[in-house]
């Protein structure tokens, strides 16, 4: 781990009472620069907390941000709870399988794209809603979705 | 209808600056430090006069609430910790507060926690509310530069510090105990009551856990009296409240109104009516998805405010308001709720972890028809034994929604098996 990412967590630990409070923020910034959360990233992060690795571990299994497997350069996460399947997420489902060429849960083979279902985003006022990495996509339909994947592989090209 | 000037959430849409500037045009951080001066049991009893009911399900008064925290410190620390984990579905009020108001939640922090003897605040936001985050990281910035928080927060010689917390994905992190494991670094497991967060709290120090609107309509309170504040809704349900309008309405919206406003004026005024016109609608949760659904007879009636709803068997929750028309397939909607619930149990108690599973697999046959009409009340009956019997509120919001379909879409659950049995024995013969 590089030094000024041990600074960043160290940083952070001031703010709690326990250096144990600081894994969930430390995941997070190791997260933005790894492919995935594995063990020996897991260890790297109980090191510099020193805590045990095992609370590193459950926290980064627990929480579903925390991503464990790899994921797409775009991890598209489309909101299928009820306020969004009014608004036909299902079908917007379909349309980003048949577009991609994945089923929920796949990533493209070029590693661009992973696809995944979410519940509720707490957007509900703006269903359907997709997430894109960290940032929301309001009032979908087809069409946007399908300018969103053009910008997409736009923005990854350059 | 509320009028303008009786709104506390002005900057609800964004269409004004976020920032300090802008807060401070709309009154925000103006002269904090006399509302401090009040002192700290007079915030809390004008917190109770006000009618104040807590903003984030339960409804809890706020005032009480907050008197539960120690009046003397028994040299343990204090602490205020924001629940922003809003993840019950069809609610997303709290964003727009965070991400359009960020002060005037900033400012709450430092009155309600100054109010309680706290010494820091926590505000925990759920983890895919990024870009919110950064707004009330931003505002925390700006407050501290202006010395509105920090040492001598606001002149009043009284130090505060609050720090941004965020989650990382996990429903039952909206419960405060399982909040308050999270934010101590652990599975976001709920524990067991008592003792309670105001006796053993963060770090086992006296801590009192609120949801975001609820903290930041006190400043208002305080400033324009909490006659004022309880001279909207019935008795008992004091204020103005912000609702959360989706599904199947022309508009869909966050609005604030006064509480006990009928549904009916709610969605036709604010949402822009039901899709198809008001007798296109099938049913309403009126609350977020775990409280009981009502069928349109109901809602030609009823008043959105916590008594109103309780008589009707349902809930005002966090008061989202999620409509659905006739097109809608009602029992394939709770189907997807039991899915939600099932995914969300934390998995500690086991009729939670297990009941939340057999219940949505179950209700999965049921959208198809494919099972016996008794197995009905057997599904009521497991709800029933799920519902009280786990360490948080999470089993029982997983049996509500089902319970309500059942009380009010029987016929329609047996109308599919009966269909679903005749289309079997055609295809057979």
């Amino acid at each position: 781990m590089q030094v000024e990412m041990k600074d960043q967590i160290n940083a952070v630990v001031g703010r709690y009472q326990t250096r144990r409070s600081a894994i969930m923020p430390a995941l997070a910034l190791v997260q933005e620069s790894v492919d995935r959360l594995h063990g020996d990233v897991l260890k790297e992060v109980a090191d510099v907390l020193e805590v045990p690795e095992i609370w590193v571990y459950e926290v980064a299994t627990f929480y579903g941000m925390f991503n464990t497997e790899q994921v797409g350069k775009f991890h598209l996460q489309l909101c299928t709870n009820v306020s969004c399947m009014l608004a036909q997420a299902e079908r917007l489902l379909q349309h980003l399988e048949s577009q991609l060429h994945i089923s929920k849960g796949g990533t493209t083979p070029d590693g661009l794209f992973t696809l995944s279902t979410v519940e509720c985003l707490g957007s509900c006022d703006t269903a359907p809603v997709l997430m894109v990495n960290q940032d929301y996509h309001e009032n979908l339909n087809e069409h946007r979705i399908d300018e969103l994947l053009v910008q997409l592989k736009r923005q990854a090209a350059t | 209808m509320l009028s303008d000037k009786d709104r506390i959430f002005t900057n609800l849409y964004g269409q004004h600056d976020w920032g300090i500037d802008g807060a401070r045009e709309r009154g925000i951080w103006d002269d904090t430090k006399s509302l401090l001066a009040l002192g700290r049991e007079e915030i809390v009893e004008q917190i109770k006069g006000s009618g104040l009911r807590g903003r984030g399900g339960a409804g809890f008064p706020a005032g009480i609430k907050w008197s539960f925290m120690p009046k003397e410190s028994d040299g343990r620390p204090a602490y205020l910790v924001v629940n922003a984990d809003e993840s019950e579905p069809g609610s997303c009020k709290d964003r727009e507060i965070m991400r359009n108001d960020p002060h005037r939640l900033l400012e709450g922090c430092l009155v309600a926690g100054f109010a309680m003897g706290a010494q820091a605040c926590y505000i925990y936001i759920r983890g895919e509310y990024y870009l919110e985050s950064q707004r009330l990281e931003a505002a925390v910035e700006q407050a501290y530069a202006g010395g509105f928080l920090g040492k001598n927060a606001c002149g009043s010689g009284y130090d505060y510090d609050l720090y941004i917390h965020r989650g990382a994905g996990a429903y039952i992190c909206g419960e405060e105990t399982a909040l308050l494991e999270s934010l101590e670094g652990k599975k976001g497991q709920p524990r067991l009551k008592p003792p309670f967060p105001a006796a053993v709290g963060l770090y086992g120090c006296p801590t009192t856990v609120t949801n975001v609107e609820t903290i930041a309509v006190s400043p208002t309170i305080l400033r324009r009296g909490p006659d004022w504040f309880a001279g909207f809704g019935r008795q008992n349900n004091a204020g103005t409240k912000i609702y959360s309008i989706s599904g199947h309405v022309n508009k869909p919206c966050n609005v604030e109104e006064s509480m006990s406003i009928p549904l009916k004026e709610l969605i036709e005024k604010h949402a822009g009516g039901v899709r198809g016109g008001w007798d296109n609608l099938l049913a309403v949760i009126p609350g977020g998805s775990s409280v009981p659904m009502l069928p349109k007879s109901i809602c030609d009636t009823v008043l959105m405010d916590f008594d109103a709803l309780r008589e009707v068997k349902s809930g005002l929750g966090t008061a989202a308001v999620i409509v659905m028309d006739k097109s809608t397939d009602i029992v394939e909607a709770i189907a997807r709720l039991s899915h939600f619930y099932m995914h969300e149990s934390c998995g500690q108690c086991t009729p939670c972890r297990e009941g939340t599973g057999w219940m949505w697999r179950v209700m999965t046959r049921m959208v198809k028809g494919e099972a016996d009409v008794d197995e009905i009340d057997t599904l009521l009956d497991v709800t029933y034994q799920v519902e009280g019997h786990t360490i948080c509120a999470l089993g029982d919001a997983a049996a509500w929604p089902i319970q309500g379909l059942i009380r009010h879409f029987r016929p329609e659950m047996e109308r599919r098996i009966l269909e679903y049995k005749k289309s079997k024995q055609a295809a057979a013969e």
